[in-house]
């Protein structure tokens, strides 16, 4: 996979603790367990490949060993080693490709499954857990890290899988050519262990620091050419050029430093063979002198080729110990997004919330994000179907949080939320939330149609349906304007839609959803007043007959509310209708007339 | 491509010594197996042990020489290639620091980011793996084929016959996966993408209960991937296996002719050594293709942006009247050259005094200030500030006499003071009367280290309404001439609003202050309003003026405000 996300493969590099070796392992097992024969099958194809090339180098040798010195070839004999040669290559070319691309196909089936796996269980963890994290945390764990594990899965193992057979075999053959030159090894493999281990040692939190450094970088120069234009405006483009100068600077040298170390690895291999190359030709050229029974021209040129597909694999898992270590670690970040607490099932005797009517009832409501410190404290609340409930109040106050726990995105600390009588925690989760539609301030439409964005995913909701609310919202003309009207994908470069539009298409996307109750949090906010005139009549009608809670900080869209809560550090202060709150002259009262005020 | 190796030219004395080593690396590792086949050949028939020795010393000697240099080697090269690319990112930062915002519009955003993050860094990989093995892989390979010719010019030929089969296979794998990979990588930012969709949603799909739409959803994204990955993995797992074959097979055959010419076994293990390293020069050869091709599509997407020009054109353009701070003389604007953003708008502001703009979404109140600062150039008519033409000053010159907080304007992840000075070095007491002025006291020192508390990636740690008001202490901390709010009201409650009002007229009652807004009461004190619609002014006058004349004002008046005060 080519480097597909540099900045979120950065962040992760260095956040580098013990990994629970055992714990992956578990799990990782599960997943390789369908594949079980398949496993087995290129298992033994690995080995019969390698072992196929191993072969080669010995009849080499004795293929050069018939080539009589004055005519006295025996063609026969090579014309036989040639074609078992040649029979053996081609065998051992084609188990390894086999090989090679049945553990591609593994990897990519447990890749798929595990991030089906991964995102099966974001969608059923409770929303707080999303609050918490940062959106490209959690997105790295579904696309860099399961990455780094299928390539791991896809290459190490048949690499490392190779070198053993390879370090193994090609041991056997030298000690059947020549055990005694054997001892050239004595030398060079504690030689190349000392190197490898000591580059890699260096090298590691080398990289680290580089991706760190990197990772700066690119946050760096997404900030700042963001605000590109506040950069102008304040001329201070001189300053960020510095400042970036200074980044830049560290990031190279970073760069620098660890390919320093990096590429002495490459030399270091060569060297380690080409004295072995030396020693081996030096003590084979002595032992041929000595007795040249024991010790042919033939023998020398294969031991001399063996050590080289000896020493080789030696290196190459050194190196690979490496990736290993950050395979283990993404995996496990992978393993422990799967096991992470989804919301509390259902209760088995859940009830599913139908014909609802819509009378709410809150009763002693305490409620925090943190332990020890509470959001909403002793809310109580009593609405009728049919009633509109305002919940007006500062930033801060706690008007949101009613909504996630109206919602159950969060389960109250104390006290009880009754729907028609019912304890909401004694009813189906989906049932509730199909008993309200949510229009927010947050616009939120995906990459897709604008057809696609208002029916989603709905397969009962037919053109006809979409454009009568679009004209309700006062969006349809605007929709019927785009290059393709309807089937407009909507993208975040390529289209010019306001924050106005799209919140009036999220408003089209509600009144699709015919629910008993409705939840508005600020959700005219982006609408200008004009538009919001115009569709008046629609959220009337959509909010006709309806349960409605409203949030909103332009106070004239609540005055007709039959219930207004007014809140402050998590109580509720005063309630009423506006005018009983405004003849009491208190905290709404201020907050009212603090609109009006000049200066 | 040029444009950008242009950069290499300063270093090219690291470069070029950089190649000597290489060189000099190669050619050691080049001889040793002909050092071997001669004492395979020659000294051991004459069972000169002396000689073997010697010469086994001689071969430990080109081995260091080969470690030292190419070690040596590759340092230049990461040196060379780290300084260029410093230098190309340095350049690139900054044009794109002075772009217009015409020509931002026109690259994009995200992909100048791209631009300067993973672009730039394809082009250190690039050069630092050319300089690296590029050298190193023609230098064996041409080395390795005119000693085997040295050695045996059958064998030579055989394994000549055998490198372009090699190389044509290689690079029509190559080429092929590289179509895929580009195909896996759209699938990949799909999926991507869909994640992202289902993070920032949650709340919707889970009150929708859409959860099983959505898993269904992401596994076809996510089995699309598997099988585009596992089709690039079929084609470029047929590289290794086939090179080997083709040249494994090159062996057999050089065995044959070998046996066939009747050619000493010590010379056909030289050249079977040199088989070896020529297939892993060819091998080096392909990854090279691979890193040049990705390289030189970043470069030309570097080029593309260094060739723009930022220079704004100044002077040639008649004066205005200097009575006023600000005035539009009959302004038509065009974003895209097809509908008009502002048409004929003429309006005047005097020094001090407050412009309130109101209007709807896409009514043309931010292109405006987009003209006034001059961040584009009007198609008609014409701006004085202080009764010259826009065009008529140096960018620097006009943008330092305004403070301006834009819409979905953005917080660096830096301290809270750095945020606001913005590199401007303001003195402590603006700062801290900005930070009073712009209601942002009370929660700053409640802030962990106050004014020098760092803010996270785009100030995560702070409410909607707090950033706001950081961005507008940013405005107003350097004493501006004129002072520019555009649409900041909105994440502020009514109460903070209007505090940060009176505090502006108190605190800087000489500034001219231009307030964009669609709350009727962030404007209703205004000297002068005008209401904005589909790019044209429908009324102007104060407050008073507008109820009186200005149908649309009293629409929006009443909206906003509730009938009985209308």
């Amino acid at each position: 996979m080519p480097e597909r996300k540099i900045n979120l493969s950065d962040k992760r590099t260095f956040q580098r603790r013990k990994v629970d070796k055992r714990y992956v392992f578990r799990h990782l097992l599960s997943y390789l367990k369908p594949y079980a024969l398949l496993i087995i099958l290129i298992f033994f194809a690995n080995v019969a490949s390698t072992l196929c090339t191993l072969f080669g180098p010995d009849l080499c040798g004795k293929a050069i060993d018939l080539i009589g010195k004055d005519g006295g070839t025996d063609f026969a004999g090579i014309g036989y080693y040639s074609a078992l040669l040649a029979g053996l290559y081609a065998a051992s070319a084609l188990l390894a490709y086999l090989s090679t691309i049945g553990m591609g196909y593994i990897s990519r089936g447990i890749v798929r499954r595990m991030r089906c796996d991964v995102f099966a269980r974001l969608s059923r963890l409770p929303v707080g857990y999303f609050d918490k994290r940062q959106a490209g945390d959690v997105i790295s764990v579904l696309s860099y890290d399961i990455d780094t594990v299928g390539e791991s899965l896809a290459n190490d193992i048949i690499i490392v899988l190779k070198s053993v057979v390879l370090i193994i075999g090609s041991l056997v053959m030298m000690l059947t050519i020549a055990a005694p030159l054997l001892i050239v090894f004595a030398v060079t493999i504690p030689l190349s262990l000392i190197m490898t281990r000591f580059i890699v040692k260096r090298v590691q939190p080398l990289f680290r620091k580089r991706s760190q450094k990197l990772g700066e970088l690119n946050g760096f120069v997404e900030e700042i050419i963001t605000g590109q234009k506040t950069t102008k405006a304040y001329c201070a483009e001189r300053t960020f050029i510095d400042k970036f100068e200074e980044k830049n600077r560290q990031a190279i040298d970073a760069y620098a430093r660890s390919e320093y170390y990096g590429t002495v690895s490459g030399p270091c291999v060569g060297l380690v063979n080409n004295i072995s190359l030396a020693l081996i030709s030096v003590f084979g050229a002595l032992m041929y002198m000595n007795n040249p029974a024991v010790m042919t021209v033939g023998r020398i040129s294969s031991f001399v080729l063996y050590s080289r597909k000896f020493s080789g694999p030696i290196n190459e898992v050194a190196n690979i110990m490496g990736e290993f270590q950050s395979a283990l670690a993404a995996a496990e970040r992978v393993f422990r997004v799967l096991d992470e607490q989804p919301e509390p099932e259902d209760a088995p005797d859940a009830e599913v919330l139908s014909n609802v009517r819509g009378e709410v009832d809150i009763s002693d409501l305490t409620f925090g994000y943190l332990p020890g410190k509470p959001v909403l404290k002793n809310f109580s609340l009593h609405a009728s179907p049919g009633d509109v409930v305002a919940i007006v109040g500062h930033t801060g106050a706690g008007k949101t949080t009613v909504i996630n726990l109206l919602m159950r995105f969060y389960d109250a600390d104390s006290g009880t939320i009754r729907i028609d009588g019912k304890d909401i925690a004694s009813v189906t989760r989906s049932s509730l939330r199909r008993a309200f539609t949510m229009v927010l301030q947050d616009t939120w439409l995906f990459a897709g149609t604008v057809y696609a964005n208002i029916a989603y995913g709905n397969p009962d909701v037919t053109r006809e349906d979409v454009e009568r609310v679009c004209k309700e919202a006062c969006i349809h003309s605007f929709i019927t304007r785009l290059p393709q009207g309807y089937d407009t994908v909507l993208n975040e470069n390529a289209m010019n839609v306001s924050k106005g539009q799209k919140q009036l298409l999220t408003i089209a996307r509600a009144m699709l959803y015919d629910s008993p109750m409705l939840i508005l949090d600020e959700a005219t906010s982006n609408v200008d007043t004009r538009t919001e005139k115009l569709i008046q009549q629609a959220m009337r009608r959509l909010m006709n007959g309806k349960t409605c809670f409203v949030i909103a900080h332009r106070l004239s869209t609540i005055k007709n509310a039959d219930k207004i809560l007014v809140m402050r550090d998590g109580n509720v202060v005063e309630q009423g209708t506006h005018k009983s709150l405004m003849a009491g002259n208190g905290y709404y009262a201020s907050l009212y007339h603090s609109q009006f005020e000049s200066y | 491509m040029k444009g950008t190796l242009k950069y290499l030219k300063p270093y090219s004395g690291t470069v070029v010594l950089g190649l000597i080593f290489k060189f000099i690396g190669a050619v050691s590792e080049l001889l040793l197996p002909m050092v071997l086949e001669y004492v395979i050949n020659e000294v051991v028939p004459r069972r000169n042990v002396k000689m073997i020795v010697l010469l086994g010393g001689l071969m430990l000697l080109f081995s260091l020489s080969a470690l030292l240099s190419n070690i040596y080697a590759n340092r230049l090269t990461v040196k060379s290639s780290g300084n260029m690319t410093h230098d190309l990112r340095y350049d690139l930062f900054e044009r794109i620091s002075y772009l217009k915002s015409r020509q931002v519009d026109g690259v994009g955003v995200p992909s100048l980011i791209s631009r300067l993050t993973s672009d730039s860094y394809y082009i250190n990989q690039m050069v630092a793996r050319t300089l690296r093995l590029g050298v190193r892989a023609p230098i064996l390979l041409v080395g390795g084929i005119i000693i085997t010719f040295i050695e045996d010019v059958y064998l030579a030929l055989v394994l000549l016959a055998c490198l372009p089969v090699v190389a044509v296979t290689l690079y029509f794998i190559s080429r092929k996966s590289m179509k895929i990979y580009t195909e896996v990588q759209r699938r990949g930012d799909d999926l991507v993408r869909d994640m992202q969709e289902n993070v920032t949603g949650v709340r919707v799909i889970k009150a929708l209960s859409k959860e099983q739409y959505e898993r269904e959803k992401f596994d076809g994204i996510a089995t699309r991937l598997a099988d585009e990955e596992y089709r690039a993995n079929k084609v470029m797992s047929l590289s290794n296996p086939l090179a080997t074959l083709i040249l494994n097979m090159g062996l057999v055959a050089v065995i044959i002719v070998g046996a066939v010419r009747n050619i000493e076994g010590g010379t056909i293990l030289a050249v079977l050594s040199y088989f070896v390293i020529i297939l892993n020069a060819m091998i080096a050869f392909t990854k090279i293709f691979v890193v040049i091709s990705r390289g030189s599509a970043s470069a030309q997407r570097i080029e593309q942006v260094l060739k723009l020009d930022p220079a704004e054109t100044c002077g040639g353009y008649p004066d205005g009247d200097p009575a006023y701070e600000i005035e539009f003389r009959d302004v038509s604007f065009s974003y895209n050259g097809v509908r008009e953003n502002v048409n004929g708008v003429s309006f005047t502001v005097k020094r001090g005094q407050t412009l309130g703009i109101l209007g709807g979404t896409g009514s043309g109140k931010s292109t405006l200030i987009n003209l006034l600062m001059r961040f584009y150039d009007v198609d008609s008519g014409a701006i004085y500030v202080c009764g010259k033409d826009v065009r008529n000053y140096l960018a620097e010159e006009l943008r330092k006499k305004f403070g301006a907080a834009f819409q979905s304007d953005f917080l660096m992840a830096s301290s809270v003071r750095e945020n606001v000075d913005y590199g401007r070095r303001l003195e402590q007491a603006d700062i801290d009367r900005a930070i009073t002025a712009s209601q942002a006291e009370e929660f700053v020192t409640g802030l962990d280290g106050g004014l020098d508390c760092d803010l996270s990636q785009k100030a995560a740690n702070l409410s909607g309404g707090q950033k706001q008001r950081l961005i507008i202490a940013r405005a107003i901390a350097g004493n501006p001439e004129i002072c520019v709010l555009d649409d900041v009201g909105s994440a502020l409650d009514y109460r903070t609003d209007a505090e940060l009002r009176k505090a502006l007229a108190r605190y800087y009652p000489s500034s001219t202050k231009v307030v964009v807004a669609q709350r009727v009461s962030s404007v209703k004190h205004a000297d002068l309003i005008i209401v904005m619609r589909d790019g044209e002014i429908s009324g102007a006058g104060t407050h008073e003026t507008l109820l009186e004349e200005c149908e649309e004002y009293r629409q929006i008046y009443s909206a906003q405000m509730g009938e009985e005060n209308a």
